[in-house]
């Protein structure tokens, strides 16, 4: 018999192994899904997983993917750590992006080293801004953070369809709806000759070493965990929960503005609509998978980001809709979800005498 | 101006009907958050009762089965969050975001074959009866009978958490799960219950959605009304008849959008499409900002997770 006994504490290496059984049986559970669907298994997950990444071109698209989402995560689990459920980061992105675009657009053909700082600045401020309204919202009025960050997502993607339809489209450009391409001093430099990956990678690894240093040796970092094991203690400890609030939702904003620079002065080098493919919130998933961990955030940023690629590819090779990327980012976090189940109980197996 | 009398009974009706939607979904959530369970997937479950609804009534031809079916989708794709939540004892906010996120991603790749496919007109009662009366018979007559069944259920909902036995055992496994196992109450039986019910409703309302309001299949055509449901929730504070207020408010800003563009008001499109998104934040910062009200009202142990070691 098999008997389900709660652990007296949570298991440290299934904490780390459990998100690799959740992207196994993820596959499992896709392979399925192909298969009801009509593919063969093997061969669409192969086009799924592999042949996006086969060559250099690929990578690069790998590596451009993940760091939007790498960048966005390392800020939500400065949130997501300390009890804060920012799910609106999509929305302090575009934001970001919106901000960063038009300090780019003031510099319309003009040159100069200095222009490119004050764009990725300027995008910083725009994400800290957006995601201090649910900060402030939250710790002076008591308003539910996951609503208002969310609504505000909606609000974001308005304002820019706005600005790039009307005051702020190109003059030259036939009412589409779109801006002028930003000056090439504006734009962030490639790292090699005919690919896409651009320098926005090394904002993103910078933030992965100074999150590891804020969350292991400092003690900020310190009080976020406390605050996040339990509200009451870091009362008791006397932290100031309100300054806390507010600084993980602006470091996290930061962040997020940071990822929409990256793609509008980046591969985009424009604003339009479409500045982000649900960036945002794809690295809700990618935090929880990484374990709020900024290493682990790395991994997952790339595993996360061959969904996008192997969305594509399908669709292109095997007329796999796309849709089939964000079926599979779910299932990674309901199995993860469920594999978590693994860290507080174990099976014990009685009635089996040797 | 001469403004016809029936106009106005026309614009109530629009508003009550873009309202039924809210109402259906709030009114299922609020079952769900009562029981102590905060389900934030309630956007994915309205877009899977959505093409669920509007997918059988293409294939099969018959309108009944395709709104029970929305509805029994609704129940199966909260199956999954009811067995993560209360068997695996998972975080209830992020297994609703995967929900949401799973959601939108399965009915987009279901849907995919029925873009661009006519809808089917759905019947409605009372039409006889639509001149009759002046002002009121628009808003009281031909209207399908999800339109009766929404405007209905608020008053249900709220007699039968406050009249009913089962409410009353829904509440105080809201409340006190503790106690209420210790009366020999099946807490997870509840709110597996609670759960798989608001599953049903959301269901019901994404079929709505696609079978009765706008009859075709448009990919991500709840386009955030499941987080207006949601924050309705809070809004009525935890009351089902004020969910029919809020529900109406918000039915009236996307109403008063055509009307504005229709008039020539110079206010951009986006700026009025931005309006209901814009004033829930509003509500919900007035309605938040007395704490001990809130305190008061909100389910004691909404979004915390009940283990009984047994």
């Amino acid at each position: 018999m098999i008997k389900i006994v709660k652990r007296d504490e949570p298991s440290r290496a299934i904490f780390f192994l459990t998100p690799v059984l959740a992207i196994f049986l993820t596959l499992v559970a896709g392979g399925l899904i192909f298969y009801i669907l009509g593919f063969k298994p093997f061969e669409a997950l192969k086009f799924f997983f592999i042949v996006p990444i086969a060559d250099k071109y690929g990578f690069s698209e790998l590596l451009l993917k993940a760091t939007p989402l790498c960048l966005i995560a390392i800020g939500l689990s400065f949130c997501f750590k300390s009890n804060n459920w920012n799910i609106g980061a999509e929305g302090q992105l575009t934001f970001g992006a919106i901000v960063s675009g038009g300090v780019a657009l003031l510099f319309y053909e003009q040159e100069g080293f200095y222009i490119l700082p004050i764009v990725i600045l300027a995008g910083a401020i725009g994400g800290m801004l957006y995601a201090s309204i649910p900060a402030i919202l939250k710790t002076y009025f008591n308003t539910n953070e996951i609503l208002v960050s969310l609504m505000l997502v909606y609000v974001s993607k308005l304002i820019l369809d706005y600005l790039v339809v009307g005051p702020w489209s190109n003059p030259e450009g036939f009412n589409f709806p779109e801006t002028r391409q930003f000056s090439d001093s504006a734009r962030l430099p490639l790292l090699f000759e005919g690919l896409r990956i651009h320098a926005g990678i090394f904002l993103a690894l910078a933030a992965v070493v100074i999150s590891w240093f804020i969350f292991y040796k400092t003690y900020l970092g310190f009080q976020m965990k406390v605050s996040g094991f339990s509200l009451k203690t870091a009362k008791y400890a006397g932290y100031k929960g309100k300054k806390m609030i507010i600084l993980v939702f602006l470091i996290s904003g930061a962040c997020a503005g940071l990822a929409g620079v990256g793609e509008i002065t980046g591969p985009i080098g424009q604003l339009h609509r479409e500045v982000s493919p649900d960036y945002g919130f794809t690295a809700i998933i990618v935090a929880f998978l990484g374990r709020l961990h900024p290493v682990g955030i790395i991994f997952a940023s790339l595993v996360v980001a061959i969904t996008y690629l192997g969305a594509e590819t399908a669709q292109i090779f095997m007329q796999i809709p796309k849709y089939t990327g964000q079926v599979f980012q779910g299932m990674i976090l309901f199995f993860l979800l469920a594999s978590d189940y693994l860290l507080f109980f174990k099976f014990k197996f009685i009635g089996s005498k040797k | 101006m001469i403004i016809d009398i029936n106009f106005v009974g026309l614009i109530i009706a629009s508003i009550m009907a873009s309202a039924v939607p809210l109402i259906l979904a709030s009114c299922g959530e609020l079952i769900t958050e009562r029981s102590g369970v905060l389900n934030l997937g309630v956007e994915g479950m309205m877009i899977i009762g959505a093409i669920s609804g509007f997918a059988l009534m293409t294939v099969t031809g018959s309108l009944i089965i395709a709104v029970f079916g929305a509805m029994l989708a609704g129940v199966l794709i909260s199956t999954i969050f009811a067995f993560l939540t209360q068997t695996l004892i998972t975080n209830h906010v992020a297994t609703g975001l995967a929900l949401t996120i799973f959601g939108i991603g399965i009915s987009a790749m279901i849907g995919k074959n029925f873009v661009g496919i006519p809808g089917k007109e759905f019947p409605v009662l009372f039409e006889s009866l639509k001149d009759t009366i002046p002002l009121l018979s628009p808003i009281l007559f031909g209207h399908s009978v999800v339109f009766y069944f929404a405007f209905a259920l608020p008053f249900t909902t709220s007699y039968f958490l406050k009249k009913t036995k089962i409410g009353l055992i829904v509440r105080a496994v809201g409340d006190s799960p503790e106690s209420a196992s210790n009366q020999g109450i099946n807490v997870k039986l509840v709110r597996y219950a609670c759960i798989l019910y608001g599953g049903a409703m959301c269901g019901l309302a994404g079929a709505y959605l696609s079978m009765i309001y706008t009859p075709q299949w448009i990919e991500n055509m709840t386009g955030g009304r499941g987080w207006i449901a949601l924050a309705l929730v809070v809004f009525s504070t935890w009351n089902p008849i004020k969910i029919l207020i809020g529900a109406m408010i918000f039915g009236g800003l996307t109403i008063i959008q055509f009307h504005m563009q229709a008039i020539g008001v110079r206010i951009p499109v986006q700026f009025l499409t931005a309006l209901p998104y814009i004033v829930t934040i509003i509500v919900l910062v007035v309605i938040s900002r007395d704490s001990r009200k809130i305190r008061l009202s909100t389910p004691s142990s909404l979004g915390k997770s009940f283990y009984k070691d047994n």
